[in-house]
């Protein structure tokens, strides 16, 4: 479905973020993106969406292809247009509108009113709670509620494959479960392919079938779920585990760190 | 009606219809300025453009004053999006300030196209009759009734069109969040282009209306300087405060001309500037203005 190949990402001319990142991800799928800060994930789905042009970001090399055709150098628009939607890191709601309108800005892609009228509905039916603050100011709800609607607008568009920029950020360990266990929903019912970018590794591949990991700006690992599990470095690094499975003491600091210096 | 309340409500209806014009063209100046954060100087020499050109079209053209009135509402589409794609677009991405002086450009060289164009005179359109409407006593020209009727009817216009239409909201989303609009599929460009659009069509409308009443001239230009404390008054970012603030402008500055005039000359000119002032002083969001939402 998606293909990233070999991309090259320039910031602002000088800062090289992606040096030759290689991804893909298969229709019904739900893959993860994990990796430290700064190692380039949202830089990767802001090529993908195209909003990289946004921020004087460049793809200077490489391809990014969808369902076969070369996206890279589209504009976010036409990239909307054909199923793409980024759901942006920090949950973006449009504050001085309302769950309503925040609803609706996202129908710029439709133009039939009975298919905005059901994917209205639809969006209520996996979100129950934002059907009563419906006129209430996005900028005013909780954390959670904002992260749903922001998960709403993307089903308000035809989105065929979402990209998720840590919907887990800031939020509670109970509400994070609750909108992972919608994600797999969407995934399995609406048949909306999704990558996911997140710190929470733990959550991330309990749904996702398919896991990339990242460092600086490349992909280390690649595989399915159930054997990036059992990696070892997996558990070191992300999830926090030693071979026994109890917590990592600070002494082994050095190590980790010597270790990561390895793999990149 | 007699006696003191006449000779409020006279003054007072006078400035409601100057007020609605005012409102009009500082809805032209919160739109780009809300969606795009630039402050257009030039909105003024919009309005003059205007009224110049449906001058032009009515008097040198022998056009019917409502034909000319739908053409010079075409041509400022064009204006708008002339000026939003040859002046503007290159600079997006540029340091807002830079583009504010630009727009400030923009004014000297629109002023200097309507003097080679049509010279320096003041002109008059005398498409309305003189003989003034007796309202219970107010007496009205037909001109300030009209201007008050299309005012405020252009206004619930466009205060529908913000609140239901889907392009309305697609405008506020970008005023309220640019990337993420942008992520939603919503173009910013196009969203840009019809702002300068509406702005510069507004703009005329009140140009044309102003110069209805006070005569077609270069002065015409500040009307624009008149309205930003309107819009400043309302809080530049809101759409109801920019009507409330023209408005306010209108009635102030002519109460101020019937009440204080006799004391103080020409104090009509600089009695909205005072309460702005005091206005901003006591509330520096202006009164509508969107204080960052903080969700404690």
């Amino acid at each position: 479905m998606l293909a990233v190949n070999n991309i090259e990402v320039i910031y602002d001319d000088v800062i090289l973020v992606l040096k030759g990142l290689s991804l893909t991800v298969q229709d019904g799928q739900i893959v993860t993106l994990l990796g430290a800060n700064g190692a380039g994930k949202t830089t990767t789905l802001k090529a993908i969406s195209g909003l990289l042009k946004v921020e004087e970001g460049e793809v200077t090399d490489g391809t990014i292809e969808f369902f076969g055709k070369r996206i890279d150098h589209k504009a976010p628009e036409e990239i909307v247009k054909m199923g793409i939607f980024q759901v942006m890191e920090g949950r973006c709601v449009f504050e001085n509108l309302t769950v309503h309108e925040n609803l609706m800005a996202a129908t710029r892609t439709l133009k039939d009113k009975k298919e905005i009228q059901r994917r209205y509905e639809t969006v209520f039916h996996y979100f129950p709670h934002l059907k009563n603050l419906r006129g209430r100011l996005a900028g005013y709800l909780s954390g959670g509620e904002q992260q749903m609607l922001v998960i709403g607008r993307a089903l308000m568009a035809r989105t065929r494959l979402m990209l998720l920029d840590e919907p887990s950020l800031g939020l509670s360990p109970i509400l994070v479960a609750e909108i992972f266990s919608i994600l797999k929903r969407l995934n399995k019912e609406q048949q909306i392919t999704m990558l996911l970018v997140e710190q929470n590794a733990h959550m991330a591949l309990s749904i996702a079938e398919h896991g990339y990991v990242m460092e600086n700006g490349k992909i280390v690992l690649d595989d399915d779920v159930e054997k990036l599990k059992e990696n070892e470095d997996i558990k070191m690094f992300y999830l926090g585990l030693t071979e026994r499975g109890t917590k990592r003491s600070y002494r082994d600091l050095k190590f980790y760190k010597r270790r990561k210096r390895w793999l990149t | 009606m007699k006696g003191e309340l006449l000779f409020f409500m006279q003054f007072f209806l006078s400035g409601l219809s100057m007020g609605s014009i005012y409102a009009l063209v500082a809805l032209g100046f919160v739109l780009i300025y809300k969606s795009t954060s630039i402050l257009n100087l030039a909105q003024g020499e919009f309005l003059m453009v205007g009224a110049y050109f449906c001058l032009s079209l009515t008097i040198d053209f022998g056009l019917n004053f409502y034909a000319s009135f739908a053409v010079t509402l075409i041509f400022s589409i064009v204006l708008g999006l002339l000026v939003e794609r040859v002046v503007l677009r290159p600079l997006i991405g540029e340091p807002i300030i830079s583009i504010i002086m630009v727009t400030l450009g923009l004014t000297y060289v629109l002023r200097g196209f309507v003097i080679m164009v049509w010279g320096n005179d003041i002109r008059q359109f005398n498409v309305f009759p003189q003989e003034p409407i007796d309202l219970w006593g107010v007496k009205l020209t037909y001109l300030y009734v009209w201007s008050m009727g299309i005012s405020f009817f252009l206004l619930s216009v466009f205060a529908l069109f913000f609140k239901y239409a889907r392009t309305g909201i697609f405008m506020r989303a970008v005023a309220d969040h640019q990337t993420a609009a942008q992520s939603m599929g919503i173009s910013v460009k196009r969203v840009f282009a019809m702002s300068w659009c509406i702005a510069a069509v507004v703009s005329s409308i009140g140009g044309i209306l102003v110069g209805n009443i006070a005569g077609v001239g270069v002065d015409l230009g500040y009307v624009g300087l008149k309205v930003l404390p309107a819009v400043i008054f309302g809080g530049l970012d809101s759409i109801l405060g920019a009507i409330i603030g023209g408005l306010v402008v209108g009635i102030l500055e002519f109460l101020s001309a019937g009440y204080l005039d006799p004391y103080i000359p020409a104090i009509n000119e600089v009695f909205p500037f005072i309460v702005l002032v005091l206005v901003l002083m006591i509330k520096p969001y202006g009164l509508f203005g969107i204080e960052e939402i903080e969700r404690v």
